[in-house]
């Protein structure tokens, strides 16, 4: 197999469609981009609700000097004995896996940590203005919750309760929007790639009808013949990938880290996980053109 | 070298045979002449024997091998061995005469210090010595198809078959065509040439055959174009 004969077939074939060639690149290009972004949402929103999976899902606050609902206005900040009796309360409650107390000293400077972007809200704010809270984790956080809550909203110092799974409800809702228009989109692209490759050998094989039937002709292989045509197509397509990883970068680093800036928890998706996404946007890309090429060279291609 | 035993060919759709009950064996170095008005199987004979069409019924042997017993993907190391020339040269318009020629070599996988030493030779041998570099479009009507002789001979093939290659070419420059397909033919190579050209045939005196209607009506050896009825 001369490998020098192939190439130098390869890069007239390319050359001659390149309109086509380059229209292939860039639909290949947009459409493996579009997947990839669409898997990355899908890892983006498994992360982070693997990381929030074994977090509290109920924290429950309590009266301070400054709380404003009305039961604390009346009562007073909560006081020692009650929150002794909320806690063993919790603790013997079935439903409650774990539950753990969280002083206003400690409540204070996680508050600092997690506002450490804003130095004026951490200015305005002293310790004594953070309550204290339960962090609780219930053992079937979906039915749990209602029974756990409705036992101590009201109780004796007890300022509000708070549903920590829904916190994240609309932004996993926001990333599944968005992975699914993505995905919708990258598939109907994926069905222009396939096409335009199947155009692109087409014509390519008409424009080299001469070459290819002399080559039959004086007993070139039929893998001889193919070859260069299976190559055009896989080539173009592979361009279009080191296109496509490209933007996937882009779109990591851009748009899914300067969103994770708004959380404090780390979340976001590693190195791995890109190299992953654009390894399997590699092979679906791979596959594509060099599938509907073959598929394409045995009908127009006389062998 | 080529056999065919009762070989009938049938194109779909047409219900009078291009070939009924052929019988001709070539032997090995002979040269000889198709001849016969149009449509009576010349070209179809030839396609036979390239495989490119498959027989209705009956046998093909070349060099030894039956064509029937010939799996798909061993057809292309068949046509190694058997070299065409045909009546519109068939050469590549944007290749010169030295890439025409060695682009036979590079397509079957030959290395570039051979395609080196042999093409210049065979470009020699067909008189073109000195024309390496001219295109097609630069060249003669003959040169043109001293070109694809060469590009035919190039592997040594053991059978040159010539589907009327002095048709589109003047009569005084045929006859410096079948000098070299004469040549050729001395170096043991077998040729098996469809005509039309009863100059040709007659100043030869090779073996000739003619077809007509599909059927074989003269097998001659050292015969003349026209029979004297």
């Amino acid at each position: 197999m001369r490998s020098q004969f192939v190439l130098q077939e390869i890069w007239i074939g390319l050359r001659r469609n390149l309109t086509m060639t380059m229209a292939l690149i860039v639909v290949v290009a947009i459409s493996l981009s579009l997947l990839g972004t669409g898997l990355l949402f899908v890892k983006q929103v498994d992360r982070t609700r693997t990381y929030w999976q074994g977090k509290v899902e109920m924290s429950i606050y309590l009266c301070i000097k400054t709380s404003p609902e009305p039961q604390c206005q009346l009562n007073g900040p909560a006081t020692a004995a009650e929150r002794a009796q909320l806690h063993a309360q919790l603790a013997s409650m079935p439903q409650v896996q774990t539950v753990y107390y969280v002083s206003q000293q400690q409540a204070y400077s996680e508050f600092r940590q997690y506002f450490s972007n804003e130095p004026a809200l951490v200015q305005d704010t002293q310790e004594g203005d953070i309550p204290d809270s339960f962090e609780v984790k219930l053992r079937n956080p979906e039915a749990d919750y209602k029974i756990v809550a409705s036992a101590v909203t009201g109780a004796a110092g007890v300022e509000t309760v708070v549903d920590e799974m829904t916190i994240l409800d609309k932004f996993y809702r926001l990333l599944d929007g968005a992975r699914n228009a993505v995905v919708i989109i990258a598939l109907i692209l994926i069905v222009a790639a396939v096409l335009l490759v199947a155009n692109t050998i087409r014509l390519s094989a008409f424009n080299r009808r001469r070459e290819t039937a002399i080559m039959r002709l004086v007993g070139a292989s039929n893998f001889y013949i193919q070859l260069p045509f299976l190559l055009e197509g896989t080539i173009a397509g592979l361009i279009g990938w080191a296109i496509a990883a490209g933007l996937l970068i882009a779109v990591k680093s851009l748009m899914l880290d300067s969103l994770g800036q708004y959380f404090t928890f780390n979340v976001g998706l590693s190195v791995s996980d890109l190299i992953e996404v654009i390894l399997f946007t590699m092979i679906v890309g791979v596959l594509l053109c060099g599938v509907t090429s073959f598929l394409t060279l045995r009908r127009y291609l006389r062998i | 070298m080529i056999n065919f035993d009762n070989v009938t060919k049938v194109y779909p759709n047409q219900s009078r045979p291009a070939l009924e009950n052929v019988n001709i064996s070539v032997a090995k170095g002979e040269f000889v002449f198709l001849v016969g008005p149009s449509g009576s199987g010349k070209s179809t004979f030839l396609r036979l024997v390239l495989k490119e069409e498959r027989p209705s019924e009956g046998r093909i042997h070349v060099a030894g091998r039956d064509l029937a017993r010939l799996t798909n993907w061993k057809v292309p190391y068949l046509r190694r061995r058997i070299g065409c020339v045909f009546q519109d040269f068939r050469l590549l318009p944007n290749k010169s005469v030295y890439q025409n020629v060695a682009f036979a070599l590079e397509v079957i996988g030959k290395h570039r210090r051979f395609i080196r030493k042999v093409v210049p030779e065979v470009i020699d041998l067909v008189g073109l010595e000195g024309k390496h570099d001219r295109m097609p479009d630069e060249l003669s009507g003959g040169e043109q198809q001293r070109v694809a002789m060469a590009r035919a001979f190039v592997n040594r093939p053991m059978i040159l078959l010539a589907d009327e290659p002095t048709g589109n070419i003047d009569p005084a420059t045929s006859i410096g065509i079948m000098k070299v397909l004469d040549r050729i033919n001395r170096t043991g190579t077998t040729v098996v040439m469809a005509t039309h050209d009863a100059a040709i045939v007659d100043s030869m005196r090779k073996r000739v055959v003619e077809l007509e209607y599909g059927k074989v009506v003269r097998d001659q050896s050292r015969g003349v174009y026209g029979q004297a009825y």
